[in-house]
């Protein structure tokens, strides 16, 4: 019964995309538990054949070899005088690999940071730090449709980064900023990288600092490395480096982490994103009708842009508006992403075209909207 | 320890009455470690009857005995293709390979001498030896820990065994290959290499009472360690053996590695049942390390050699 159920999941597993190594070693970990331990070993000294350098891989294969000489005390049974962090760190990401397969996100459930892709926004990356998970989701019309998933490292001391060298990895909104190709790095990165914007406007706003946060992969020797142990970048197997960078649009491309990702029905990311939609809708249109005052109530009281707080941005704002005869603001573009952790927060991106009897121009915009009195407000805004 | 089979069947043997005296001569011979005139003898013996199996068969261990292991490979390799249905062949192939940390081809000649005779014992136990070789080096790739490190193949012990009759089982160590040797139990990784001791000596049973403890110790493996305290061991101060088992425990559990080696052991028997060890002894752990002299006073109670005193510095 069990060996058609596998069957069945390989199969559906095929009909998606051929066997990555770790749907293999999931298919070794299904015969372990349907008590074919020849099968079992038979599979993972195939996968070794294939990736001579997949550590877990071995940490398995021992396990299955040892069983037939002695009963296992312990998955990873290896001797106790050897480092047992190394053994730990394996055993983390056995957990975490499996986990990742067999609790697949529902259809139904969206991650609920990804409210709107504009329509130049091809992907969208979010990674969940407790299931050390990317998930790479496709832009279908403006709503994120997951097509493919990866295990990933994260930092050694896990999330939400605020200090240089605290070896963590930061929780935010980001988007790559960088290709940086494999014949520009070091054999550490692997395959290749991708810088992120940490530390961006919110980090910076709330004093975090540290640098050089990349998407990148392995050294030559290994195949992948435990879920904890990077100075706070998000590490890939290369292959896997490799499928992730074709999806990348520099510049563009989001990277949402988390410390674990809140998934919501679809219907109810629909809301927020229409209900936020509707906000910036009225933003805009407050902004063109030259009504200074209720423009301005979009703004929250805690606003700050650079060295502008929300009384200079008013007063600037009045004057401004005061001198116009005209104004006409069209917005295209438009991106919104919920930010993870913080409470009723979104980063919305737009292209803003800005027309008046004076000035016109065109430029890239991010605001950052918060949620007050259960009305939503403006609390940061400047050029992208 | 993988054990090599000295005989092939009885049944064998006994179908070839006109060769079994030469073959027998030559086979003590062997046994007497009279290498090159075994070879001679059973040289003649194949000259005349050139695929006599159980000529080759010794010829193939003769030669495994004066380390002409490429030989000896030819020799049973050829055997297994002609006599497919015989274990013996494949087992001592494996034993060859193995010797030369070549496990996963010992792997499968074992498989196919179980396959042959699926209640070989011999093979099976060899087998079980081997499983754990090359599980200890899929953990060493695991774990990025330089396999160089571990002496796999030099620590493998061949064991001699008639079979066929109730011959004494008598163990060689190979190579080099003294006389006769006490396969000791494989030590854990950087124990350094335990003292060999021959069978026959009381003094070397003691030296495996004391490597042991050394080496449970170095596993972290408290009960085992503790086991080889004797009932009316004398706790140091005034502990009682309750707590100062106590004290033990905690300090085995504390660091996350421990490796305790021992050098220039000095056995001294007093009596046949009571023996004083002096060595020194180096301990190593992630929290400390240390050299030192110790006393160990050892008794024989139910028939192991047990610590009941110890005395450091």
């Amino acid at each position: 019964m069990r060996r058609c159920a596998l069957a069945l999941l390989l199969a559906c597993a095929g009909l998606a995309h051929a066997a990555t190594p770790e749907d293999k070693l999931s298919g070794v970990f299904s015969a372990i538990e349907a008590n074919q331990i020849d099968d079992a070993l038979a599979r993972v000294e195939a996968l070794l054949r294939e990736h001579p350098n997949f550590r877990l891989a071995h940490l398995v294969r021992g396990d299955l070899l040892l069983a037939r000489s002695r009963p296992l005390e312990t998955f990873g049974n290896v001797v106790k005088t050897v480092p047992q962090d190394r053994v730990e760190g394996l055993r983390d990401e056995a957990l975490a690999r499996l986990r990742a397969l067999r609790q697949r996100p529902s259809d139904d459930l969206l991650p609920r940071y990804v409210l709107q892709l504009h329509p130049g926004q091809k992907h969208a990356f979010v990674v969940d730090s407790r299931r050390s998970r990317l998930y790479v989701y496709a832009n279908d019309e403006g709503r994120p449709r997951l097509i493919a998933d990866y295990y990933v490292t994260l930092g050694k001391n896990g999330v939400e980064k605020t200090r240089q060298g605290d070896q963590k990895t930061p929780v935010g909104v980001y988007h790559v900023t960088a290709n940086l190709p494999r014949s520009k790095l070091t054999d550490f990165y692997g395959a290749g990288a991708f810088p992120i914007n940490y530390p961006n406007e919110w980090d910076k706003r709330l004093g975090r600092n540290g640098y050089g946060i990349w998407l990148h992969g392995v050294p030559r020797e290994v195949y992948s490395r435990p879920p904890r142990a990077s100075d706070g970048c998000i590490v890939l197997a290369n292959p896997d480096l490799e499928s992730v960078g074709r999806y990348v649009q520099v510049g563009l491309t989001p990277v949402i982490i988390a410390d674990e990702v809140e998934w919501s029905p679809a219907a109810e990311v629909e809301a927020e994103r229409s209900s936020l939609a509707a906000a910036l809708e009225q933003w805009r249109a407050d902004w063109a009708s030259r009504d200074t005052g209720r423009y301005l109530e979009h703004y929250s009281k805690r606003f700050a842009s650079g060295r502008q707080d929300y009384a200079r941005w008013a007063a600037h704002k009045r004057k401004v508006n005061a001198a116009k005869r005209w104004i006409k603001v069209g917005l295209s573009g438009v991106a919104m992403f919920r930010y993870p952790r913080e409470r009723d927060f979104v980063v919305v991106a737009f292209e803003q075209d800005y027309r008046s009897d004076g000035l016109s121009n065109v430029m890239k915009k991010r605001q950052y909207w918060i949620k007050e009195d259960g009305r939503w407000k403006i609390l940061y805004e400047g050029a992208a | 320890m993988l054990k090599i089979i000295t005989a092939c069947a009885a049944a064998l043997c006994l179908s070839l009455p006109a060769r079994a005296d030469d073959v027998q001569d030559a086979s003590k011979l062997l046994r007497e470690g009279q290498h090159q005139q075994a070879l001679e003898r059973v040289n003649k013996v194949l000259a005349k009857t050139p695929r006599d199996p159980q000529a080759r068969f010794l010829k193939g261990l003769i030669l495994t005995e004066q380390g002409k292991t490429k030989e000896a490979i030819q020799v049973f390799t050829q055997l297994t293709r002609d006599h497919p249905e015989l274990p013996e062949p494949y087992n001592n192939l494996a034993v060859i390979y193995a010797s030369q940390g070549q496990y996963d081809k010992a792997r499968i000649a074992l498989e196919q001498s179980i396959r042959t005779h699926p209640s070989y014992a011999t093979a099976y136990e060899n087998l079980g030896d081997v499983y754990a070789k090359l599980a200890s080096q899929a953990y060493n790739k695991a774990l990025q820990i330089d396999s160089s490190n571990t002496g796999a193949q030099n620590k493998l012990s061949l064991v001699r065994e008639l079979v066929g009759g109730p011959a004494p089982a008598a163990a060689v160590k190979e190579p080099p290959k003294p006389p006769v040797v006490v396969a000791e139990k494989k030590a854990p990784e950087k124990v350094e290499k335990p003292v060999p001791a021959p069978a026959a000596d009381p003094a070397a049973e003691v030296l495996k009472a004391v490597n042991a403890w050394a080496e449970a110790w170095s596993r972290k493996d408290a009960d085992a360690y503790l086991s080889h305290y004797a009932k009316d061991f004398d706790p140091p101060g005034k502990q009682s053996r309750t707590d100062w088992e106590k004290s033990r425990r905690s300090r085995i559990d504390a660091p996350k590695s421990i490796s305790v080696s021992i050098a220039s052991p000095k056995v001294t028997m007093a009596g046949s049942d009571s023996a004083r060890v002096t060595f020194r002894q180096t301990y190593r752990s992630d929290i400390f390390t240390g050299t030192s002299n110790k006393t160990l006073i050892l008794v024989r109670a139910d028939g192991r050699w047990q610590i009941r005193e110890e005395k450091g510095g």
